[in-house]
């Protein structure tokens, strides 16, 4: 029991480091824009056939592809941004809601006719790591520690550049942002893509150890909801925490009932921070 | 919703009214003038089913102005418990549907009061979180089957005359239920209880001020809204003959009937019902074409885009900004 108990819990707070990443770009456009991106899902999915498609083409390492990938998410983000979210970025709630669902209906019907709806896996192993009771296949370690380098680089980008401080700036009063000569829509359009690069990067450690559809991204989606409001939405670093909290819940839960229980669980938790902190577990964000 | 005689005689001469109902008959007796009567009526159930989901949405969506995601939710349950009690208890279908209708009403009396405190992007976000519990409750519950669901015994159907009959009663009373739909959902929006939904729609602060009471009226808006999804959903799996988790809860079904009330007209009577079948038939359309079968989401995707970026009252709000006369008819 003991033993099931820690290796459990090192597997979900492995897992959790790649929530966080994951629910950090919903995060991060919700901060920045209040737009809830609801075509999340299926960039994460986007992420996963990206390094599906670099391995199994041209037989590039995951880590490397991972490069192109994240760049392919930026650009991804950008694009969708000028298209989709742009011209309702001021309007209610329910026209950036529908407009990034559309994108999700046009992501995934081109992916189903693509690649079809049968599973995928990327065939690449790096062996395990014993510890005492514990084993845990090397490709979750290297995932957790490449999810922390992405988090800490985000947080250098945004605490010491140029482009970062301006995401902050937008993000705390758009207008004064715009008359000290901040390009606001450009600054916006960046920060929907690092959004969207942040999917793309969580999908695509995601795919080196579970198999997955072009329909896969969805259940991430809505453990990044679950965690943006553990972690206060708006709030990126918040949104690790959540994530690694999510993952310990993950790896707890099941020690003590069927590991179906855990998403009863884990949204009834989620409805229950709503209603109590809706700014979040530690959002800062009133 | 007081409907004195004074009342009474300005809804019956409300030539809106008619039109909205009038359209929706002309769905319901499409079946008796088909060719294949079997195959249409299948066609328009998911038609009807569509209208009256997108209709009773609108109530919260388009008249009281909180986005709700998890509509769903009251779909997949009241069809769940009017399921159990048919397929266990042997219960008649006529009650099964009011005991759909009735655990789709308390568990919206229950929730409304907690989230409908939640405003803008939180409420939408709640919404989505009680869909997923109840469905992963649902997975869980073994009375109801679990992760398998239930079957309907095919003995059940004998009762109301064999599987043929089953289905054309369970028909009509699907289009009989739509028509009432459409007609609840008027009926709020013209009376003194919609107009209360309306400027909580436009300034929910200052509607309080005016002595409307918010928290109440959001909360019955709430209900309403669920009570029709629920009794939908009794019918739509009795005709199904089995019910699964994963078939009765489908956040994206949700999206879809928000999409349909955008696309007719989010606030209006006839937008929904329009909406509905527009976008049914269109993506029947795209499912059986050799061109569109295999990116029939990305058309209905690129759609919903143009409609959001574009024309974002839906077709029914533009022609009524559109052509001012017209106004009295689409409402």
């Amino acid at each position: 029991m003991g033993d099931f108990l820690i290796a459990s819990l090192v597997d979900g707070l492995l897992l959790g480091f790649i929530y966080g990443i994951a629910a950090m770009g919903l995060s991060l456009i919700w901060g920045v824009m209040n737009v809830i991106n609801l075509s999340h899902g299926p960039i994460i999915a986007l992420g996963m056939f990206g390094v599906y498609l670099a391995f199994t083409g041209i037989g590039l390492n995951p880590y490397l592809s991972l490069v192109l990938v994240a760049v392919g998410g930026l650009l991804l983000g950008v694009l969708i941004y000028w298209g989709a979210v742009h011209r309702v970025i001021d309007a209610p709630h329910l026209s950036s809601l529908l407009a990034t669902f559309a994108v999700n209906m046009i992501i995934i019907g081109i992916g189903t006719a693509l690649f079809t709806t049968s599973p995928r896996n990327v065939d690449f192993s790096l062996g395990s790591l014993a510890l005492g009771p514990i084993t845990v296949p090397w490709t979750r370690v290297a995932a957790a520690l490449a999810s922390a380098l992405v988090t800490a680089l985000l947080y250098l980008f945004l605490q010491r550049t140029q482009p970062g401080k301006a995401i902050r700036a937008v993000s705390d009063n758009r207008a004064a942002a715009e008359l000290m000569g901040i390009p606001t829509n450009w600054i916006l359009a960046l920060a929907f893509g690092l959004g969207t690069m942040l999917a793309t990067i969580s999908g695509g450690l995601i795919a080196t150890f579970f198999p997955f559809t072009i329909l896969a991204g969805g259940s991430y989606e809505l453990k990044s909801f679950v965690i943006c409001v553990l972690g206060g939405l708006g709030n990126p670093l918040g949104a690790l925490v959540g994530g690694l909290l999510l993952g310990a819940l993950e790896g707890v839960i099941p020690a003590f009932m069927e590991t179906s229980w855990v998403p009863v669980l884990e949204f009834v938790l989620f409805i229950l921070i709503l209603l109590v902190r809706p700014q979040g577990l530690f959002g800062s964000k009133s | 919703m007081k409907a004195t005689g004074g009342t009474l005689g300005r809804v019956l001469r409300d030539p809106g009214l008619w039109l909205a109902l009038a359209i929706t008959a002309a769905i319901g007796l499409w079946p008796a003038l088909a060719g294949n009567r079997a195959y249409a009526r299948d066609t328009t159930f998911t038609i009807l089913k569509a209208v009256a989901l997108a209709s009773s949405l609108n109530i919260l969506l388009g008249y009281t102005g909180y986005v709700n995601f998890g509509n769903i939710v009251f779909f997949g349950l009241g069809g769940y418990v009017g399921f159990y009690l048919m397929d266990v208890h042997g219960i008649h279908l006529a009650l099964a549907v009011l005991a759909g209708a009735l655990a789709a009403a308390l568990l919206a009396l229950l929730l409304g009061k907690a989230i409908l405190r939640l405003r803008g992007a939180y409420f939408a976000l709640a919404t989505i979180g009680v869909n997923e519990a109840v469905r992963a409750f649902v997975k869980n519950f073994d009375p109801f089957g679990g992760p398998v669901g239930m079957t309907l015994n095919f003995q059940t159907y004998r009762a109301y005359g064999g599987a043929d009959q089953a289905l054309w009663t369970a028909y009509i009373a699907m289009a009989m239920l739509t028509l009432i739909t459409v007609l609840v959902s008027y009926l709020i929006k013209t009376s003194r209880f919609g107009l209360g939904l309306l400027s909580i729609r436009e300034n929910e602060d200052a509607a309080e001020v005016l002595g409307i009471n918010a928290p109440n009226t959001k909360t019955w808006a709430y209900v309403l809204s669920a009570i029709f999804p629920g009794m939908v959903g009794v019918l739509f799996f009795f005709k199904n003959g089995n019910i699964q988790p994963t078939d009765a809860f489908i956040l994206h079904q949700s999206i879809e009937a928000i999409v349909m009330v955008m696309l007719g007209g989010q606030g209006t009577v006839l937008g929904p019902v329009l909406g509905a079948a527009a976008y049914q038939l269109l993506r029947l359309y795209l499912l059986v074409s050799p061109i569109f079968k295999n990116i029939q989401l990305v058309v209905a995707g690129v759609l919903l885009l143009l409609i959001v970026l574009f024309v974002p009252a839906g077709v029914v709000g533009w022609l009524r900004s559109r052509f001012a006369r017209l106004r009295r008819v689409l409402v």
